[in-house]
Protein backbone atom coordinates (compact mmCIF):
# COMPACT_ATOMS: atom_id res chain seq x y z
CA UNK A 1 0.00 0.00 0.00
CA UNK A 2 2.85 2.32 0.85
CA UNK A 3 6.32 1.99 -0.59
CA UNK A 4 9.08 4.34 0.41
CA UNK A 5 12.47 4.16 -1.19
CA UNK A 6 15.56 6.16 -0.26
CA UNK A 7 13.43 9.06 0.83
CA UNK A 8 15.58 12.03 1.79
CA UNK A 9 14.64 15.48 2.88
CA UNK A 10 16.99 18.20 3.95
CA UNK A 11 16.35 21.59 5.45
CA UNK A 12 18.66 24.55 5.19
CA UNK A 13 21.48 23.08 7.25
CA UNK A 14 20.33 19.65 8.34
CA UNK A 15 19.17 16.44 6.81
CA UNK A 16 15.92 15.60 8.57
CA UNK A 17 15.26 12.34 6.81
CA UNK A 18 18.07 10.37 5.29
CA UNK A 19 17.48 7.58 2.77
CA UNK A 20 14.52 6.08 4.52
CA UNK A 21 13.07 2.97 2.92
CA UNK A 22 10.21 0.81 4.08
CA UNK A 23 6.95 -0.56 2.86
CA UNK A 24 3.61 -1.21 4.45
CA UNK A 25 1.13 -3.84 3.40
CA UNK A 26 -2.60 -3.20 3.11
CA UNK A 27 -4.59 -3.24 6.32
CA UNK A 28 -1.63 -3.06 8.65
CA UNK A 29 -1.01 -0.75 11.55
CA UNK A 30 2.55 0.42 11.54
CA UNK A 31 4.14 2.32 14.38
CA UNK A 32 6.67 4.94 13.59
CA UNK A 33 8.82 5.07 16.66
CA UNK A 34 11.56 7.49 17.52
CA UNK A 35 12.55 10.30 19.84
CA UNK A 36 11.56 13.88 19.18
CA UNK A 37 13.30 15.30 16.16
CA UNK A 38 14.03 11.89 14.64
CA UNK A 39 12.31 12.76 11.37
CA UNK A 40 8.94 11.12 11.97
CA UNK A 41 6.87 14.16 11.16
CA UNK A 42 8.97 15.05 8.14
CA UNK A 43 8.55 11.55 6.72
CA UNK A 44 4.81 11.70 7.29
CA UNK A 45 4.59 15.09 5.68
CA UNK A 46 6.30 13.74 2.62
CA UNK A 47 3.86 10.85 2.44
CA UNK A 48 0.95 13.26 2.62
CA UNK A 49 2.44 15.44 -0.13
CA UNK A 50 2.77 18.36 2.24
CA UNK A 51 6.52 18.42 1.75
CA UNK A 52 8.23 17.32 -1.42
CA UNK A 53 11.17 14.97 -0.87
CA UNK A 54 14.65 16.18 -1.78
CA UNK A 55 15.34 12.81 -3.32
CA UNK A 56 13.97 9.30 -3.33
CA UNK A 57 10.45 8.19 -4.06
CA UNK A 58 7.32 7.34 -2.16
CA UNK A 59 4.21 5.78 -3.55
CA UNK A 60 0.85 5.51 -1.85
CA UNK A 61 -1.71 3.10 -3.29
CA UNK A 62 0.37 3.00 -6.43
CA UNK A 63 0.57 6.76 -6.95
CA UNK A 64 3.79 8.71 -6.68
CA UNK A 65 3.73 11.59 -4.22
CA UNK A 66 5.57 13.88 -6.63
CA UNK A 67 3.95 12.84 -9.89
CA UNK A 68 0.31 12.48 -8.85
CA UNK A 69 -0.15 14.32 -5.59
CA UNK A 70 -3.88 14.83 -6.09
CA UNK A 71 -4.48 11.09 -6.44
CA UNK A 72 -2.38 10.43 -3.35
CA UNK A 73 -4.17 13.10 -1.34
CA UNK A 74 -7.56 11.60 -2.24
CA UNK A 75 -6.48 8.33 -0.64
CA UNK A 76 -4.86 9.68 2.48
CA UNK A 77 -6.34 10.83 5.73
CA UNK A 78 -3.92 12.84 7.79
CA UNK A 79 -3.97 13.94 11.40
CA UNK A 80 -1.06 16.28 12.08
CA UNK A 81 0.43 16.60 15.53
CA UNK A 82 -1.86 19.47 16.40
CA UNK A 83 -5.33 18.80 15.00
CA UNK A 84 -5.87 21.23 12.11
CA UNK A 85 -9.05 22.81 13.37
CA UNK A 86 -10.58 26.22 12.89
CA UNK A 87 -11.54 27.53 16.33
CA UNK A 88 -14.41 29.62 15.00
CA UNK A 89 -16.14 26.65 13.37
CA UNK A 90 -18.60 24.25 14.97
CA UNK A 91 -17.79 20.53 14.90
CA UNK A 92 -20.29 19.50 12.25
CA UNK A 93 -19.68 22.59 10.16
CA UNK A 94 -15.97 21.78 10.22
CA UNK A 95 -16.46 18.13 9.31
CA UNK A 96 -18.72 19.15 6.44
CA UNK A 97 -16.08 21.58 5.24
CA UNK A 98 -13.31 18.97 5.32
CA UNK A 99 -15.59 16.39 3.74
CA UNK A 100 -16.43 18.62 0.82
CA UNK A 101 -12.78 19.56 0.48
CA UNK A 102 -12.02 15.86 0.12
CA UNK A 103 -14.58 15.57 -2.63
CA UNK A 104 -17.74 14.45 -0.83
CA UNK A 105 -21.08 16.07 -1.52
CA UNK A 106 -24.82 15.63 -1.15
CA UNK A 107 -26.12 12.63 0.77
CA UNK A 108 -22.67 11.01 0.76
CA UNK A 109 -21.38 13.91 2.77
CA UNK A 110 -24.32 13.77 5.20
CA UNK A 111 -23.83 10.05 5.71
CA UNK A 112 -20.10 10.25 6.24
CA UNK A 113 -20.41 13.15 8.67
CA UNK A 114 -22.99 11.22 10.69
CA UNK A 115 -20.79 8.15 10.57
CA UNK A 116 -17.58 9.79 11.78
CA UNK A 117 -19.45 11.75 14.45
CA UNK A 118 -20.63 8.44 15.88
CA UNK A 119 -17.40 6.61 15.26
CA UNK A 120 -15.20 9.16 16.99
CA UNK A 121 -17.74 9.88 19.76
CA UNK A 122 -18.07 13.57 19.15
CA UNK A 123 -21.88 13.59 19.08
CA UNK A 124 -21.95 15.49 22.40
CA UNK A 125 -20.12 18.43 20.91
CA UNK A 126 -21.74 18.53 17.47
CA UNK A 127 -22.84 22.12 17.72
CA UNK A 128 -19.98 23.42 19.83
CA UNK A 129 -17.27 25.70 18.54
CA UNK A 130 -14.01 23.85 18.08
CA UNK A 131 -12.09 26.57 19.91
CA UNK A 132 -14.07 25.74 23.04
CA UNK A 133 -13.40 22.02 22.99
CA UNK A 134 -11.06 20.20 25.34
CA UNK A 135 -7.86 18.69 24.00
CA UNK A 136 -9.39 15.22 23.96
CA UNK A 137 -12.35 16.28 21.88
CA UNK A 138 -10.16 18.26 19.51
CA UNK A 139 -8.08 15.18 18.95
CA UNK A 140 -11.18 13.14 18.22
CA UNK A 141 -12.47 15.75 15.82
CA UNK A 142 -9.04 15.64 14.21
CA UNK A 143 -9.34 11.90 13.83
CA UNK A 144 -12.87 12.29 12.49
CA UNK A 145 -11.70 14.67 9.77
CA UNK A 146 -8.91 12.25 8.85
CA UNK A 147 -11.32 9.38 8.17
CA UNK A 148 -14.19 11.38 6.75
CA UNK A 149 -13.55 10.41 3.12
CA UNK A 150 -12.88 6.79 4.02
CA UNK A 151 -9.26 6.91 2.87
CA UNK A 152 -7.19 3.82 2.11
CA UNK A 153 -4.32 5.14 4.17
CA UNK A 154 -4.43 6.90 7.50
CA UNK A 155 -1.42 8.84 8.70
CA UNK A 156 -1.59 9.87 12.33
CA UNK A 157 1.12 12.01 13.88
CA UNK A 158 1.24 11.30 17.61
CA UNK A 159 -2.50 10.71 17.88
CA UNK A 160 -2.45 10.25 21.65
CA UNK A 161 -0.14 13.10 22.61
CA UNK A 162 -1.58 15.23 25.36
CA UNK A 163 -4.58 13.04 26.13
CA UNK A 164 -5.51 11.66 29.53
CA UNK A 165 -5.16 7.89 30.11
CA UNK A 166 -8.81 7.14 29.46
CA UNK A 167 -8.79 9.08 26.23
CA UNK A 168 -5.54 7.43 25.23
CA UNK A 169 -7.14 4.03 25.60
CA UNK A 170 -10.22 5.10 23.69
CA UNK A 171 -8.12 6.53 20.90
CA UNK A 172 -6.01 3.37 20.68
CA UNK A 173 -9.12 1.21 20.54
CA UNK A 174 -10.53 3.40 17.83
CA UNK A 175 -7.32 3.14 15.83
CA UNK A 176 -7.27 -0.63 16.20
CA UNK A 177 -10.89 -0.70 15.09
CA UNK A 178 -10.08 1.27 11.98
CA UNK A 179 -7.34 -1.10 10.88
CA UNK A 180 -8.36 -3.64 8.31
CA UNK A 181 -10.31 -1.17 6.20
CA UNK A 182 -7.49 1.30 6.39
CA UNK A 183 -3.75 1.00 6.33
CA UNK A 184 -2.48 3.03 9.24
CA UNK A 185 0.82 4.65 10.00
CA UNK A 186 1.05 6.27 13.39
CA UNK A 187 4.00 7.97 14.94
CA UNK A 188 4.78 7.97 18.61
CA UNK A 189 7.60 8.11 21.06
CA UNK A 190 5.80 5.89 23.54
CA UNK A 191 6.74 2.22 23.37
CA UNK A 192 3.64 0.74 25.07
CA UNK A 193 1.56 2.49 22.49
CA UNK A 194 3.31 0.56 19.76
CA UNK A 195 3.01 -2.67 21.72
CA UNK A 196 -0.70 -2.19 22.16
CA UNK A 197 -1.76 -0.97 18.76
CA UNK A 198 0.74 -1.85 16.09
CA UNK A 199 1.74 -5.00 14.28
CA UNK A 200 4.82 -3.58 12.73
CA UNK A 201 7.37 -1.10 14.00
CA UNK A 202 9.70 1.19 12.16
CA UNK A 203 12.28 2.70 14.46
CA UNK A 204 13.78 5.88 13.25
CA UNK A 205 16.60 7.89 14.74
CA UNK A 206 18.40 10.97 13.44
CA UNK A 207 16.60 10.65 10.13
CA UNK A 208 17.55 7.03 9.51
CA UNK A 209 15.61 3.82 9.88
CA UNK A 210 17.42 1.77 12.50
CA UNK A 211 15.05 -1.18 12.53
CA UNK A 212 11.93 -2.47 10.85
CA UNK A 213 10.36 -5.41 12.54
CA UNK A 214 7.26 -6.91 14.01
CA UNK A 215 6.46 -5.93 17.57
CA UNK A 216 7.10 -9.44 18.97
CA UNK A 217 10.50 -9.70 17.36
CA UNK A 218 11.50 -6.32 18.58
CA UNK A 219 10.58 -7.12 22.13
CA UNK A 220 12.35 -10.42 22.18
CA UNK A 221 15.34 -8.87 20.54
CA UNK A 222 15.50 -6.37 23.31
CA UNK A 223 15.32 -9.13 25.81
CA UNK A 224 18.28 -11.34 25.36
CA UNK A 225 18.75 -10.33 28.94
CA UNK A 226 15.72 -10.68 31.16
CA UNK A 227 15.01 -8.63 34.22
CA UNK A 228 12.52 -9.72 36.88
CA UNK A 229 11.10 -7.50 39.57
CA UNK A 230 10.13 -9.03 42.93
CA UNK A 231 8.55 -7.50 45.95
CA UNK A 232 9.19 -9.49 49.09
CA UNK A 233 7.60 -8.91 52.49
CA UNK A 234 8.26 -10.42 55.89
CA UNK A 235 5.42 -12.09 57.80
CA UNK A 236 6.43 -10.43 61.04
CA UNK A 237 9.18 -8.11 62.14
CA UNK A 238 11.81 -6.44 59.96
CA UNK A 239 12.98 -7.99 56.73
CA UNK A 240 16.45 -9.50 56.42
CA UNK A 241 17.31 -7.98 53.10
CA UNK A 242 20.82 -9.34 52.85
CA UNK A 243 19.62 -12.90 53.34
CA UNK A 244 17.02 -12.59 50.65
CA UNK A 245 19.60 -11.21 48.28
CA UNK A 246 21.81 -14.16 48.98
CA UNK A 247 19.01 -16.65 48.45
CA UNK A 248 18.05 -15.07 45.16
CA UNK A 249 21.61 -15.23 43.92
CA UNK A 250 21.60 -18.95 44.46
CA UNK A 251 18.65 -19.49 42.13
CA UNK A 252 19.76 -21.18 38.93
CA UNK A 253 20.18 -18.73 36.07
CA UNK A 254 20.32 -15.54 38.08
CA UNK A 255 23.40 -13.54 37.23
CA UNK A 256 22.85 -10.45 39.31
CA UNK A 257 20.58 -9.26 42.10
CA UNK A 258 20.03 -5.68 43.09
CA UNK A 259 17.86 -4.00 45.70
CA UNK A 260 15.63 -1.37 44.23
CA UNK A 261 13.65 -0.17 47.22
CA UNK A 262 13.64 -0.91 50.90
CA UNK A 263 10.79 -0.33 53.34
CA UNK A 264 10.29 -1.54 56.92
CA UNK A 265 8.76 -4.89 56.23
CA UNK A 266 9.12 -5.25 52.48
CA UNK A 267 11.66 -4.66 49.73
CA UNK A 268 11.83 -4.65 45.95
CA UNK A 269 14.53 -6.63 44.18
CA UNK A 270 15.60 -7.00 40.59
CA UNK A 271 17.23 -10.08 39.19
CA UNK A 272 18.98 -10.29 35.89
CA UNK A 273 19.38 -13.44 33.87
CA UNK A 274 19.93 -14.51 30.31
CA UNK A 275 16.84 -15.02 28.21
CA UNK A 276 15.25 -18.43 28.89
CA UNK A 277 17.72 -19.46 31.55
CA UNK A 278 15.55 -18.65 34.50
CA UNK A 279 12.39 -20.35 35.70
CA UNK A 280 10.16 -17.82 37.38
CA UNK A 281 8.75 -20.54 39.57
CA UNK A 282 12.18 -21.04 41.10
CA UNK A 283 12.27 -17.48 42.27
CA UNK A 284 8.84 -17.73 43.82
CA UNK A 285 9.59 -21.03 45.52
CA UNK A 286 12.80 -19.78 47.09
CA UNK A 287 11.05 -16.83 48.63
CA UNK A 288 7.99 -18.66 49.86
CA UNK A 289 9.86 -21.68 51.17
CA UNK A 290 12.13 -19.42 53.19
CA UNK A 291 9.09 -18.09 54.98
CA UNK A 292 8.71 -14.72 53.29
CA UNK A 293 5.76 -13.41 51.36
CA UNK A 294 6.03 -12.78 47.65
CA UNK A 295 3.88 -9.73 46.92
CA UNK A 296 4.81 -9.29 43.33
CA UNK A 297 6.76 -11.03 40.61
CA UNK A 298 6.86 -9.62 37.11
CA UNK A 299 9.21 -9.17 34.18
CA UNK A 300 10.51 -5.64 33.92
CA UNK A 301 9.46 -4.21 30.61
CA UNK A 302 12.12 -2.83 28.44
CA UNK A 303 11.89 0.91 28.04
CA UNK A 304 12.11 2.56 24.68
CA UNK A 305 15.31 4.13 25.79
CA UNK A 306 16.93 0.78 26.41
CA UNK A 307 15.83 -0.68 23.11
CA UNK A 308 16.82 2.49 21.50
CA UNK A 309 20.27 2.52 22.98
CA UNK A 310 20.66 -1.03 21.84
CA UNK A 311 19.54 -0.34 18.32
CA UNK A 312 21.55 2.80 17.91
CA UNK A 313 24.59 1.18 19.42
CA UNK A 314 24.72 3.44 22.45
CA UNK A 315 25.23 0.49 24.75
CA UNK A 316 28.23 -1.82 24.33
CA UNK A 317 26.15 -4.89 25.15
CA UNK A 318 23.89 -3.97 22.30
CA UNK A 319 26.53 -3.95 19.62
CA UNK A 320 26.26 -7.68 19.42
CA UNK A 321 22.50 -7.51 19.28
CA UNK A 322 22.66 -5.23 16.33
CA UNK A 323 25.09 -7.44 14.54
CA UNK A 324 22.69 -10.35 14.84
CA UNK A 325 21.01 -11.35 11.61
CA UNK A 326 17.59 -10.61 13.04
CA UNK A 327 18.42 -6.97 13.46
CA UNK A 328 17.93 -5.33 10.13
CA UNK A 329 20.50 -2.75 9.26
CA UNK A 330 19.15 0.38 7.64
CA UNK A 331 18.51 0.17 3.96
CA UNK A 332 18.56 -3.59 3.55
CA UNK A 333 16.13 -6.40 3.99
CA UNK A 334 13.51 -4.16 5.49
CA UNK A 335 10.98 -4.22 2.75
CA UNK A 336 10.69 -7.96 2.86
CA UNK A 337 10.42 -7.96 6.63
CA UNK A 338 7.76 -5.32 6.51
CA UNK A 339 5.63 -7.23 4.08
CA UNK A 340 5.36 -10.32 6.21
CA UNK A 341 1.79 -10.77 7.31
CA UNK A 342 1.20 -10.55 11.02
CA UNK A 343 -1.76 -11.70 12.98
CA UNK B 1 -14.11 25.57 -9.50
CA UNK B 2 -16.08 23.65 -6.93
CA UNK B 3 -13.12 23.57 -4.55
CA UNK B 4 -12.54 27.28 -5.01
CA UNK B 5 -16.10 27.92 -3.97
CA UNK B 6 -15.78 25.61 -0.93
CA UNK B 7 -12.71 27.52 0.26
CA UNK B 8 -14.32 30.85 -0.47
CA UNK B 9 -17.46 29.96 1.48
CA UNK B 10 -15.40 28.80 4.44
CA UNK B 11 -13.38 32.01 4.45
CA UNK B 12 -16.55 34.10 4.30
CA UNK B 13 -18.05 32.22 7.21
CA UNK B 14 -14.81 32.80 9.13
CA UNK B 15 -15.05 36.52 8.46
CA UNK B 16 -18.63 36.64 9.60
CA UNK B 17 -18.24 34.22 12.50
CA UNK B 18 -15.66 36.50 14.07
CA UNK B 19 -16.09 40.21 14.79
CA UNK B 20 -13.73 41.05 11.91
CA UNK B 21 -16.36 41.53 9.23
CA UNK B 22 -18.78 43.44 11.47
CA UNK B 23 -16.06 45.70 12.76
CA UNK B 24 -14.86 46.55 9.26
CA UNK B 25 -18.40 47.07 8.01
CA UNK B 26 -19.27 49.36 10.91
CA UNK B 27 -16.14 51.42 10.59
CA UNK B 28 -16.50 51.74 6.87
CA UNK B 29 -20.18 52.63 7.12
CA UNK B 30 -19.40 55.38 9.63
CA UNK B 31 -16.53 56.83 7.62
CA UNK B 32 -18.36 56.74 4.34
CA UNK B 33 -21.53 58.00 5.95
CA UNK B 34 -19.60 61.00 7.16
CA UNK B 35 -18.16 61.66 3.71
CA UNK B 36 -21.59 61.36 2.17
CA UNK B 37 -23.26 63.64 4.64
CA UNK B 38 -20.49 66.16 4.21
CA UNK B 39 -20.51 66.32 0.42
CA UNK B 40 -24.28 66.25 0.29
CA UNK B 41 -24.29 69.24 2.61
CA UNK B 42 -21.93 71.17 0.35
CA UNK B 43 -24.04 70.29 -2.62
CA UNK B 44 -27.22 71.50 -0.98
CA UNK B 45 -25.60 74.76 0.13
CA UNK B 46 -24.19 75.32 -3.33
CA UNK B 47 -27.53 74.76 -4.96
CA UNK B 48 -29.27 77.09 -2.50
CA UNK B 49 -26.71 79.82 -3.19
CA UNK B 50 -27.27 79.35 -6.86
CA UNK B 51 -31.00 79.77 -6.46
CA UNK B 52 -30.60 82.89 -4.33
CA UNK B 53 -28.27 84.53 -6.83
CA UNK B 54 -30.44 83.47 -9.67
CA UNK B 55 -27.37 82.38 -11.63
CA UNK B 56 -27.35 79.18 -13.54
CA UNK B 57 -24.36 77.04 -12.64
CA UNK B 58 -24.39 73.61 -14.02
CA UNK B 59 -25.06 71.36 -11.09
CA UNK B 60 -24.53 67.63 -11.43
CA UNK B 61 -25.07 65.03 -8.76
CA UNK B 62 -22.75 62.70 -10.62
CA UNK B 63 -19.91 65.17 -10.93
CA UNK B 64 -20.24 66.86 -7.58
CA UNK B 65 -21.22 64.06 -5.24
CA UNK B 66 -20.71 60.63 -6.74
CA UNK B 67 -17.35 61.16 -8.40
CA UNK B 68 -15.51 62.66 -5.41
CA UNK B 69 -17.09 60.13 -3.12
CA UNK B 70 -15.94 57.25 -5.30
CA UNK B 71 -12.44 58.72 -5.29
CA UNK B 72 -12.61 58.94 -1.50
CA UNK B 73 -13.80 55.36 -1.32
CA UNK B 74 -10.88 54.22 -3.40
CA UNK B 75 -8.48 55.81 -0.90
CA UNK B 76 -10.36 54.72 2.23
CA UNK B 77 -10.36 51.21 0.81
CA UNK B 78 -6.56 51.24 1.01
CA UNK B 79 -6.85 51.31 4.79
CA UNK B 80 -9.31 48.46 4.96
CA UNK B 81 -7.63 46.09 2.57
CA UNK B 82 -4.78 45.07 4.91
CA UNK B 83 -7.31 44.24 7.60
CA UNK B 84 -9.15 42.00 5.18
CA UNK B 85 -6.18 40.09 3.82
CA UNK B 86 -3.79 39.84 6.74
CA UNK B 87 -5.30 36.70 8.21
CA UNK B 88 -5.83 34.77 4.99
CA UNK B 89 -2.69 32.65 5.07
CA UNK B 90 -0.83 33.93 8.14
CA UNK B 91 -3.47 32.50 10.46
CA UNK B 92 -3.54 29.13 8.72
CA UNK B 93 0.21 28.94 8.98
CA UNK B 94 0.19 29.79 12.65
CA UNK B 95 -2.51 27.33 13.68
CA UNK B 96 -1.29 24.59 11.34
CA UNK B 97 -4.53 24.32 9.42
CA UNK B 98 -2.53 25.01 6.29
CA UNK B 99 -1.51 21.36 6.57
CA UNK B 100 -5.14 20.35 6.18
CA UNK B 101 -5.56 22.44 3.05
CA UNK B 102 -2.25 21.39 1.57
CA UNK B 103 -2.93 17.69 2.10
CA UNK B 104 -6.45 17.81 0.70
CA UNK B 105 -7.02 16.93 -2.95
CA UNK B 106 -7.21 20.59 -3.90
CA UNK B 107 -4.87 22.56 -6.15
CA UNK B 108 -2.93 25.45 -4.64
CA UNK B 109 -4.46 27.83 -7.12
CA UNK B 110 -7.97 26.80 -6.02
CA UNK B 111 -7.07 27.62 -2.42
CA UNK B 112 -5.54 30.95 -3.41
CA UNK B 113 -8.36 32.08 -5.68
CA UNK B 114 -10.94 30.94 -3.12
CA UNK B 115 -9.35 33.01 -0.40
CA UNK B 116 -8.84 36.02 -2.63
CA UNK B 117 -12.43 35.81 -3.84
CA UNK B 118 -13.74 35.77 -0.29
CA UNK B 119 -11.71 38.90 0.46
CA UNK B 120 -13.14 40.55 -2.64
CA UNK B 121 -16.66 39.61 -1.60
CA UNK B 122 -16.11 41.12 1.83
CA UNK B 123 -14.87 44.28 0.15
CA UNK B 124 -17.96 44.25 -2.04
CA UNK B 125 -20.02 44.09 1.15
CA UNK B 126 -18.30 47.29 2.27
CA UNK B 127 -19.27 48.87 -1.02
CA UNK B 128 -22.89 47.90 -0.37
CA UNK B 129 -22.92 50.55 2.32
CA UNK B 130 -21.89 53.17 -0.20
CA UNK B 131 -24.69 51.96 -2.44
CA UNK B 132 -27.09 52.40 0.46
CA UNK B 133 -26.10 56.04 0.68
CA UNK B 134 -26.21 56.56 -3.05
CA UNK B 135 -29.71 55.10 -3.07
CA UNK B 136 -30.88 58.33 -1.42
CA UNK B 137 -29.56 60.27 -4.40
CA UNK B 138 -31.66 58.16 -6.68
CA UNK B 139 -34.71 58.61 -4.46
CA UNK B 140 -34.49 62.41 -4.28
CA UNK B 141 -32.43 63.28 -7.31
CA UNK B 142 -31.83 62.15 -10.79
CA UNK B 143 -28.25 60.94 -11.19
CA UNK B 144 -27.03 58.83 -14.07
CA UNK B 145 -26.48 55.24 -12.95
CA UNK B 146 -23.97 54.28 -15.62
CA UNK B 147 -20.96 56.26 -14.36
CA UNK B 148 -21.73 54.93 -10.90
CA UNK B 149 -21.69 51.36 -12.15
CA UNK B 150 -18.39 51.97 -13.91
CA UNK B 151 -17.07 53.52 -10.71
CA UNK B 152 -17.97 50.40 -8.77
CA UNK B 153 -16.30 48.25 -11.39
CA UNK B 154 -13.17 50.36 -10.98
CA UNK B 155 -13.30 50.07 -7.19
CA UNK B 156 -13.62 46.30 -7.40
CA UNK B 157 -10.77 46.05 -9.87
CA UNK B 158 -8.53 48.25 -7.76
CA UNK B 159 -9.40 46.35 -4.61
CA UNK B 160 -8.89 43.07 -6.46
CA UNK B 161 -5.33 44.08 -7.24
CA UNK B 162 -4.52 45.26 -3.73
CA UNK B 163 -6.21 42.24 -2.18
CA UNK B 164 -4.08 39.99 -4.37
CA UNK B 165 -0.97 41.77 -3.11
CA UNK B 166 -2.24 41.43 0.45
CA UNK B 167 -2.91 37.74 -0.07
CA UNK B 168 0.64 37.31 -1.31
CA UNK B 169 2.10 39.14 1.69
CA UNK B 170 -0.01 37.01 4.01
CA UNK B 171 1.72 33.87 2.73
CA UNK B 172 5.11 35.25 3.71
CA UNK B 173 4.61 35.20 7.46
CA UNK B 174 2.75 33.43 10.21
CA UNK B 175 2.22 36.68 12.05
CA UNK B 176 -0.96 38.52 11.11
CA UNK B 177 0.28 41.85 12.42
CA UNK B 178 3.35 41.70 10.19
CA UNK B 179 1.24 40.72 7.20
CA UNK B 180 -1.20 43.55 7.92
CA UNK B 181 1.47 46.17 8.49
CA UNK B 182 3.42 45.21 5.38
CA UNK B 183 0.28 45.25 3.25
CA UNK B 184 -0.69 48.58 4.69
CA UNK B 185 2.76 49.94 3.82
CA UNK B 186 2.51 48.70 0.24
CA UNK B 187 -1.02 50.10 -0.13
CA UNK B 188 0.09 53.51 1.10
CA UNK B 189 3.10 53.53 -1.18
CA UNK B 190 0.94 52.69 -4.16
CA UNK B 191 -1.27 55.61 -3.18
CA UNK B 192 1.35 58.30 -2.55
CA UNK B 193 3.24 57.44 -5.69
CA UNK B 194 0.63 59.51 -7.45
CA UNK B 195 1.84 62.64 -5.64
CA UNK B 196 5.06 62.83 -7.64
CA UNK B 197 3.14 63.92 -10.72
CA UNK B 198 4.56 67.39 -10.02
CA UNK B 199 7.86 66.17 -11.44
CA UNK B 200 6.10 64.88 -14.48
CA UNK B 201 8.98 65.56 -16.84
CA UNK B 202 11.26 63.00 -15.17
CA UNK B 203 10.97 59.42 -16.31
CA UNK B 204 11.13 58.01 -12.80
CA UNK B 205 8.26 60.23 -11.76
CA UNK B 206 6.21 59.05 -14.69
CA UNK B 207 6.94 55.46 -13.76
CA UNK B 208 6.05 55.95 -10.11
CA UNK B 209 2.93 57.83 -10.98
CA UNK B 210 1.94 55.07 -13.36
CA UNK B 211 2.40 52.51 -10.60
CA UNK B 212 0.00 54.28 -8.32
CA UNK B 213 -3.27 52.45 -8.06
CA UNK B 214 -5.12 55.68 -7.42
CA UNK B 215 -4.22 57.40 -10.71
CA UNK B 216 -5.70 54.52 -12.60
CA UNK B 217 -8.98 55.03 -10.82
CA UNK B 218 -9.55 58.53 -12.26
CA UNK B 219 -11.05 57.28 -15.49
CA UNK B 220 -13.41 54.89 -13.70
CA UNK B 221 -14.47 57.69 -11.36
CA UNK B 222 -15.46 59.73 -14.40
CA UNK B 223 -17.51 56.84 -15.64
CA UNK B 224 -15.14 55.92 -18.43
CA UNK B 225 -13.72 52.45 -18.89
CA UNK B 226 -10.19 53.06 -20.09
CA UNK B 227 -8.75 49.80 -21.30
CA UNK B 228 -5.22 50.70 -20.17
CA UNK B 229 -6.43 51.26 -16.62
CA UNK B 230 -8.51 48.12 -16.59
CA UNK B 231 -5.54 46.18 -17.91
CA UNK B 232 -3.31 47.70 -15.24
CA UNK B 233 -5.61 46.44 -12.48
CA UNK B 234 -6.02 43.03 -14.09
CA UNK B 235 -2.24 42.76 -14.34
CA UNK B 236 -1.84 43.58 -10.66
CA UNK B 237 -4.45 40.94 -9.78
CA UNK B 238 -2.71 38.38 -11.94
CA UNK B 239 0.75 39.16 -10.59
CA UNK B 240 -0.45 39.17 -6.99
CA UNK B 241 -2.08 35.77 -7.34
CA UNK B 242 0.85 34.43 -9.34
CA UNK B 243 3.31 35.42 -6.64
CA UNK B 244 1.01 33.92 -4.01
CA UNK B 245 1.12 30.62 -5.87
CA UNK B 246 4.90 30.75 -6.12
CA UNK B 247 5.14 31.62 -2.46
CA UNK B 248 2.93 28.68 -1.46
CA UNK B 249 5.10 26.40 -3.51
CA UNK B 250 8.30 27.66 -1.94
CA UNK B 251 6.69 27.37 1.49
CA UNK B 252 6.69 23.62 0.93
CA UNK B 253 10.33 23.55 0.07
CA UNK B 254 11.36 25.74 2.94
CA UNK B 255 9.12 24.81 5.85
Amino acid sequence: MITVKDLTRGYAHTVAVNQVSFSVAKGQIVGFLGPNGAGKTTTMRMLTCFLPPSSGTATVAGFDVLEQPLEVKKRIGYLPETPPIYPEMATVEYLRFVGSLKGLSGTDLDKRVDYVVGRCSVADVKKKLLGKLSKGYRQRVGLAQAIIHNPDVLILDEPTAGLDPKQINETRDLIKDLAGDHTIILSTHILPEVEQTCQQVIIINKGRVVATDSVENLQSRGRNAETMVLEVASRSGPLEVARIEQRLKQVAGVSRVSIKNKYDSRAVFETESLMGELKRGDLARVIVESGWDLNELRPASMSLEEIFLQLTGGDPAAQTAEAKPGAAAPGQGESSAAEEPHA
Amino acid sequence: MRNTWIICRKELSSYFASPVAYLLLTMFALIFGFFFWNSLGYFVIASMEMQMRGQAFSMSVNEQIIRPLLANTSVVGLFFIPMITMRLFAEEKRTGTIELLATSPVRDIEIIVGKWLSALILYACLLLFTALNFAFLFRYGNPDWKPLAVGYLGLLLQAGGLLAIGTFISTLTRNQIIAGAATFGVCLMLWIFSWVSGYDSATWAAVLSYMSVVTHFDSFGKGVIESKDAIFYLTVIFLGLFFTARSMESMRWRS
